[in-house]
């Protein structure tokens, strides 16, 4: 299994003490979820795939991206993405330039301009690059994220309980939008939640912890 | 039992105390600048004192080298605080790093300054550490490092003793931003650590931590001690240079001292406005390269220099201070041995007397001024939590005002104003004049403590019909101890390393540890220098293990209060 990303017997401890184990595989396309009570280190699992585990904590078993084991490298060349409850658009960049922020080196201004217009148009976010972070609603703001980190071509895709900050009638339209985004890229998804609803929605596997 | 009976009274008495000196010392400058001096027997107002001040042929190299050295070395300062956290917080490689340079932070000024020059003077550590066998000196080079006339020294001084500060400073304000998960997220689109860091977190924590810097550049630009242990000397900067004419003889120089700390006031007023235009011109350049989506992933060489400038900063302390330890104890000790023939007590019984005296003086003038502050500043904590109210961000800069506010400006001004009241100097001033800048360093370490304590106690003891006195004497101060010894340790500390406030508010008559230190260093008896800094760095530090180790000895059995 070349394709995807695959997480064979990972094994997280804290402190020498085992935290939590995974064993499964995520296809390009599909989104495996991964549900559980808090504190039973989900997000912890989320840091040890993009490679920003705290000391405290270490690593057993093996992660790889299309065959690529990532273990040995720095999170900057590990090409996961990951998408949190807040959206984190950075308070002192314009929404174009939290764009221009994750959108990969390269291009001339005028043409990464016109990415950057794209990407806001295919969210029907048009003209808003001018705008402040702060005065976008929770819901435009969770799709401006979704560009910012797509359009740094991540090869995988992790969500830290995406959704949760977002009010129900926004929820499932952004929901909808976000798996939409990752099966056109083929982006294999690793979401862990506990909402159910997240889960059905994912329509793939679902690994329960604690 | 105490009472508080006139709650609102707490923070009058403290905006007095904070702004009664500064207010003073102004006035005290403003008019003997302008020729008003009837103790000296000058009434003005004439521009003479200012004509005095053009014609000193020193002045534009007294103001260019306090400039420079002020804004170079609050730039190093921070450049490298932000290079060591960009690099490495959340690795052990940062654990390590904090805890070589926290102990450092309540290390006086003087003390710090004295310790570096005895390794890069040319008699000192490194000199011996490669002689003869690499340089061929027999004997000490004729270098001028230390004093030297670009302010290097000096510069390498104050950036040694800032960035401890600015780094513990920043430690406390990344607490209250959500570093990690920025972190993961520009980490998790390509970008290197350090380059993340600068984008992502940089400018959060940069708000958060803009008073303390302006404090460090405002400081660097007029400092005093530090100055005349490592700055240059024909001229010197521009505060040293307002000293000297403060404790000369012929007092008609106090016309000429006023006026030329009026220009100093000019000067920082500059250097803070030529900061703030930094600023801007920095924040739209990286809004600029941002937007290019370079990625800057080969950051290796710039994590291994700030973490080998972390090193050098806490090594530099670290061997000052035993550079210290082993001239207070030095027997005979020729050129390039690196250590003394003999170790001795005797420049230890030399100055028993002396030392004992100023470690005697300065306990005194610490202990009433944190004293003193820490009832004003537990009353208005206490005030304000019973009326409901916040500081603004204008109350703050209030706090910050005594600290951005260039020594040399206002206390000059004191003394003249004393002088012209017909009012001694003395003890009582020097503690008003420490309580200055004790109040502000009491009220930034106990307001973070004072605010997270869990208000549902109260309401608990409440519920069980205490009194708010009750509440206050019985509940919350004996929970909030270890806090509270750590303010008051950080107010000895302060109090102790006060140099200026000392000399000019005490006359020159009051004798305290820092100013007898700072009068050895022309002198170069380094044995001497070794006694007083060493006790110098003891008042300072001494009252943080106490600090540290009475909470764990009055709650021993009371676990709940003992991982604070």
């Amino acid at each position: 299994m070349v394709n995807g990303l695959h997480l064979g017997q990972v094994r997280i401890l804290k402190d020498a003490a085992p935290l939590i184990e995974v064993d499964t595989h995520v296809a390009p396309g599909s989104v495996l979820t991964i549900m559980g009570p808090s504190g039973v280190g989900k997000s912890t699992l989320l840091s040890a795939i993009i490679g920003t585990l705290p000391p405290a904590f270490t690593l057993h078993g093996h992660v790889r991206l299309e065959g690529r084991d990532l273990l040995p490298l720095p999170p900057e060349d590990r090409c996961v993405g990951i998408l949190f409850q807040d959206a984190l658009l950075f308070p002192h960049l314009s929404v174009g330039a939290n764009l221009a922020f994750g959108l990969a080196q390269g291009g001339t201004r005028a043409e990464r301009r016109a990415q950057i217009e794209n990407a806001l148009a295919e969210v029907g976010l048009a003209g808003f690059a001018d705008r402040d972070p702060e005065t976008l609603s929770g819901g435009q703001r969770a799709r401006v994220a979704l560009m910012r980190m797509l359009l740094s071509k991540p090869k995988a895709l992790l969500l830290d309980e995406p959704f949760s900050g977002l009010d129900a009638s926004r929820r499932e339209q952004v929901r909808k939008l976000v798996f939409d985004h990752a099966r056109a890229r083929a982006l294999p998804v690793l979401m862990v939640t506990h909402d159910q609803e997240d889960a059905d929605a994912a329509g793939g596997e679902v690994v329960r912890l604690g | 039992m105490i009472r508080f009976p006139h709650l609102p009274l707490f923070p009058l008495l403290t905006v007095l105390f904070l702004l009664g000196p500064l207010v003073a010392g102004l006035w005290g400058t403003l008019l003997p600048a302008f020729g008003h001096f009837p103790a000296g027997g000058h009434t003005g107002p004439s521009l003479d004192p200012f004509r005095a001040l053009l014609d000193w042929p020193g002045l534009s190299d007294a103001s260019r080298l306090s400039l420079v050295t002020g804004v170079v070395s609050a730039v190093l300062s921070l450049a490298i605080t932000a290079l060591i956290l960009a690099g490495w917080t959340g690795t052990r490689g940062f654990r390590v790093l904090e805890r070589l340079l926290s102990p450092f932070l309540s290390v006086p000024h003087a003390a710090a300054a004295f310790g570096l020059a005895f390794l890069i003077a040319p008699s000192g550590w490194i000199a011996r550490l490669f002689s003869p066998w690499l340089t061929g000196w027999e004997r000490p080079p004729d270098l001028l490092i230390l004093n030297d006339p670009w302010g290097l020294s000096l510069i390498a001084g104050m950036v040694v003793k800032e960035v401890p500060f600015l780094l513990l400073m920043s430690i406390a304000a990344l607490g209250q931003i959500d570093g990690r998960r920025r972190m993961a997220l520009s980490q998790s689109m390509g970008y290197g650590r350090i380059k993340a860091w600068m984008i992502a977190i940089f400018p959060a924590l940069y708000a958060r931590i803009r008073l303390p810097v302006l404090v460090v550049l405002t400081w660097a630009m007029s400092v005093v001690d530090v100055a005349v242990i490592l700055g240059p000397s024909t001229p010197p900067t521009l505060s040293v240079q307002i000293v000297r004419w403060m404790s000369d003889p012929d007092i008609g120089f106090r016309l000429l001292a006023a006026a030329a700390a009026l220009w100093q006031l000019v000067l920082v007023i500059a250097g803070v406005g030529l900061w703030f235009l930094g600023e801007n011109l920095i924040a739209r350049l990286a809004c600029r390269l941002i937007q290019t989506g370079r990625r800057g992933r080969s950051d290796a060489p710039l994590r291994v220099a700030g973490f080998a400038l972390g090193i050098t900063v806490s090594l530099t302390l670290l061997l000052g201070f035993l550079g210290l330890i082993i001239w207070s104890f030095a027997g005979f000790w020729s050129f390039p041995d690196l250590l003394p023939d003999q170790f001795t007590l005797r420049s230890w019984m030399r100055h028993r007397t002396g030392s004992l005296d100023a470690l005697a003086e300065t306990s005194l003038i610490a202990g009433v001024s944190v004293i003193i502050g820490m009832i004003l500043t537990i009353g208005c904590l206490e005030t304000e939590e019973r009326y409901g109210l916040r500081l603004t961000q204008r109350g703050m800069w209030l706090i910050y005002l005594p600290l951005i506010l260039p020594q040399t400006a206002f206390l000059p001004g004191l003394q003249t104003l004393l002088l012209n009241l017909g009012l001694g100097m003395g003890r009582l001033p020097v503690i008003l004049a420490h309580l200055v800048f004790v109040l502000p360093y009491l009220r930034l370490s106990l307001e973070g403590p004072w605010r997270a304590w869990d208000t549902r106690q109260a309401t608990v003891a409440k519920a069980l019909g205490a009194t708010p006195n009750q509440i206050l004497w019985r509940v919350r101060l004996p929970m909030l101890l270890a806090p509270l010894l750590t303010a008051t340790a950080v107010g000895v500390a302060v109090s102790v390393g006060q140099y200026l406030p000392t000399l000019l508010a005490g006359g020159g008559r009051v004798e305290t540890l820092t100013t007898e230190a700072v009068a050895l260093a022309s002198g170069g008896d380094r044995r001497a220098i070794g006694v007083f800094g060493l006790m110098q760095t003891a008042a300072a530090m001494l009252p943080f293990a106490l600090a540290l180790a009475l909470p764990a000895l009055v709650w021993r059995n009371r676990k709940g209060l003992l991982n604070g």
